[in-house]
């Protein structure tokens, strides 16, 4: 059966989706090590101990993410923290630098180690570099890749597989994105965090609603319309010398929603279905391990899964993304 | 002995006419004061057969003018044809004794142990990635745009290996990669009838605010930023924290007499404020060096 990935902000939504019957919950530390780092979320070394704890005695898995890459001159930081993932046996370290996978690998090689979405492996050849070089057992997939580059990429290589599933849809590939920074300072790679909420700013200008990120405008809202986060990538731009050419460029503010699809990616040979998330609330944790617990049971079981999680996706559109045809 | 300085010139990150390609490579070879050019193509798979015959003429030039020819691999590597064009290409030039840049990890097990270089669409953020790479055999590491003064430092202070420290200092800013092409979003085309349209930008497709202040540029499947990076005023700093290696990214303006003035700035032959004024007339694209400083990448400090 295909394994469930969900994610845990805090040490109360651990607990929750441990309780709902994930498989396996993801998290991370309340620092810059964590491709998450956001306000008010993470763990603090006694949460995570405690955690993985909790999880582990209720037949759950924990997976750290140490997911961006080490800052230059200060690599202790993220290695030190390997060490407590490691003390505190969690079952698997999520990794994309390179250093901190030899790291991983020497220092604490009974640790499974996981590739990071970050490290943008999206072919057989890259995947099986870091399988042979740094003893990778599980690869993250981009959420660029469509269904049979997929199943190609299983028939090719030995690691398992993971892919998202349901939630934030990043369009550019992960681990490879400086827009952030250009605007704010502020990069996934470096800091952790993407479009930060520290550099949003909403202003109304007469019946409209401006955001901004940075001095940059992203989106101008009329009355009627939702108003939604300045996410750059989700932003509506001006393309071209033609002034009317007004669009959602890169992507509608729009998120990921694949469950109709779980029959494929077990053909296509993925281990492991991954729920994005870490910022959303223990209600929509405890709903969405519910709802895909049930619908991947439905898929071994071989029925088609009854999947309804329209109360989880808040008014916002849904996208069947890479994998729908034409998307590119 | 006193460090040689290198001023590289970067591949092509747009898509041009191939003919007008292979004379502006024959042109920096020929007149122009970088050391090593780099040729290919890092961006879209379907750019690369159209001028695939040009390159062995251009890697022939580069040779017989006394310079290096690097040949550079796609960043984003995805479907079968581009792991088999990603392939053979590193297969070829290793053969044939022509340094590959890679832009991916995914050559990573062709090239261990050959002479190499890592581009700056590899993520080496630290000096023990920059170790790890140097100790797979790279030569020459050029470090990503986005890593400010303070990284630079730390890493040429901390690394281990000799391998030559590279900074990018001038071009349009490579921000993201995605499988989507913008170009063909915005001429509504199918991705797989896209007609090579991005041909029509030869500096990237503009990008505004619906408030129309300008902010980035699309390149077919890459994002670029509208400023132009250029730490011209940088270089003796740069110098003095230990990059050794200088990377210019090409556009469609005149990139030899942009070398001159960042090899004369290197050389201390004339000051980074006489180059700029210079740069100014070159290129009309405004400059930005905020990544340097650690602060917002569109930001140009004085």
């Amino acid at each position: 059966m295909m394994e469930l990935v969900c994610p845990a902000g805090t040490p109360a939504s651990l607990k929750v989706a441990v309780d709902a019957g994930a498989d396996s919950v993801y998290c991370g530390f309340r620092n810059e090590t964590n491709a998450r780092n956001f306000p008010g979320l993470n763990f603090s070394t006694k949460e995570m101990e405690e955690g993985i704890a909790y999880a582990n005695a209720n037949g759950s898995k924990v997976l750290v993410a140490i997911n961006t890459f080490p800052t230059a001159g200060n690599e202790q930081l993220w290695r030190d923290h390997i060490d407590i993932v490691a003390r505190c046996k969690a079952h698997a370290v999520i990794l994309c630098d390179i250093s901190l996978l030899e790291y991983a690998r020497t220092k604490h090689p009974e640790l499974r180690r996981h590739l990071s979405v970050q490290a943008s492996a999206s072919n057989p050849d890259s995947i099986n570099w870091y399988v042979n070089t740094f003893g990778v057992s599980r690869v993250v997939l981009p959420r660029v890749m469509a269904m049979d580059q997929i199943a190609y990429i299983n028939e090719h290589t030995t690691a398992e597989l993971e892919t998202f599933v349901y939630g934030g849809l990043c369009v550019m590939a992960e681990g490879r994105c400086s827009l952030s920074s250009y605007a704010t300072g502020k990069s996934p790679n470096m800091q952790g965090v993407c479009s930060p909420a520290s550099h949003v700013e909403y202003i109304e200008e007469g019946s409209e609603l401006v955001s901004k990120l940075g001095e940059f405008t992203i989106n101008r809202f009329g009355k009627t319309e939702p108003a939604g986060y300045p996410t750059l990538c989700k932003g509506r731009f001006v393309t071209g010398d033609e002034e009317e050419n007004i669009s959602y460029l890169f992507e509608d503010p729009i998120s990921l929603n694949v469950s109709e699809m779980l029959p494929n990616f077990a053909k296509a040979g993925v281990k492991a279905l991954k729920i994005e998330g870490r910022q959303r609330s223990k209600a929509y944790v405890k709903a969405v391990v519910q709802a895909f617990k049930q619908a991947v049971q439905e898929v071994e079981n071989g029925e088609t899964p009854t999947l309804d999680l329209t109360a989880l996706s808040e008014g916002q559109r849904e996208t069947q993304g890479a994998f729908k045809k034409g998307w590119k | 002995m006193t460090t040689e300085f290198k001023l590289n010139l970067g591949a092509n990150p747009f898509h041009w006419d191939p003919d007008k390609w292979r004379d502006f490579y024959f042109k920096i070879a020929e007149e122009s004061c970088y050391d090593e050019i780099h040729v290919g193509e890092m961006v879209c798979a379907k750019r690369f057969p159209t001028f695939h015959k040009q390159i062995d003429e251009v890697v022939e030039r580069i040779q017989s003018c006394g310079k290096k020819p690097i040949l550079s691999t796609l960043a984003l590597i995805i479907s079968n044809g581009e792991i088999n064009v990603n392939r053979k290409l590193v297969e070829k030039a290793v053969k044939n004794n022509i340094t590959i840049e890679a832009n991916d990890n995914s050559a990573m097990h062709l090239l261990n142990g050959v002479e190499h270089v890592i581009g700056y669409l590899v993520n080496t953020y630290n000096e023990s990635t920059f170790d790890l790479y140097a100790k797979g055999g790279a030569t020459r590491i050029c470090l990503p745009p986005e890593l400010p003064r303070k990284s630079i430092k730390a890493i040429s202070e901390n690394k281990k290996s000799t391998a030559e420290l590279e900074v990018f200092v001038f071009g349009r800013l490579p921000l993201a990669i995605a499988t989507r092409c913008y170009h063909a979003r915005h001429y509504k085309l199918p991705k797989e009838d896209c007609k090579l349209i991005c041909i029509k930008d030869p500096d990237g497709m503009s990008v505004e605010t619906v408030d129309y202040e300008e902010f980035l540029v699309a390149n077919g499947l890459q994002t670029m930023s509208f400023t132009c990076a250029n730490l011209i005023n940088e270089i003796a700093d740069l110098k003095n924290i230990g990059a050794t290696s200088f990377r210019i990214s090409p556009h469609s303006f005149d990139m030899i007499a942009i070398a001159k003035q960042f090899r004369m700035v290197i050389d201390e032959q004339i000051s980074p404020n006489e180059a700029t004024a210079k740069l100014k007339e070159i290129c009309n694209i405004p400059f930005s060096n905020g990544f340097y400083y650690g602060i917002e990448g569109h930001k140009l400090q004085l």
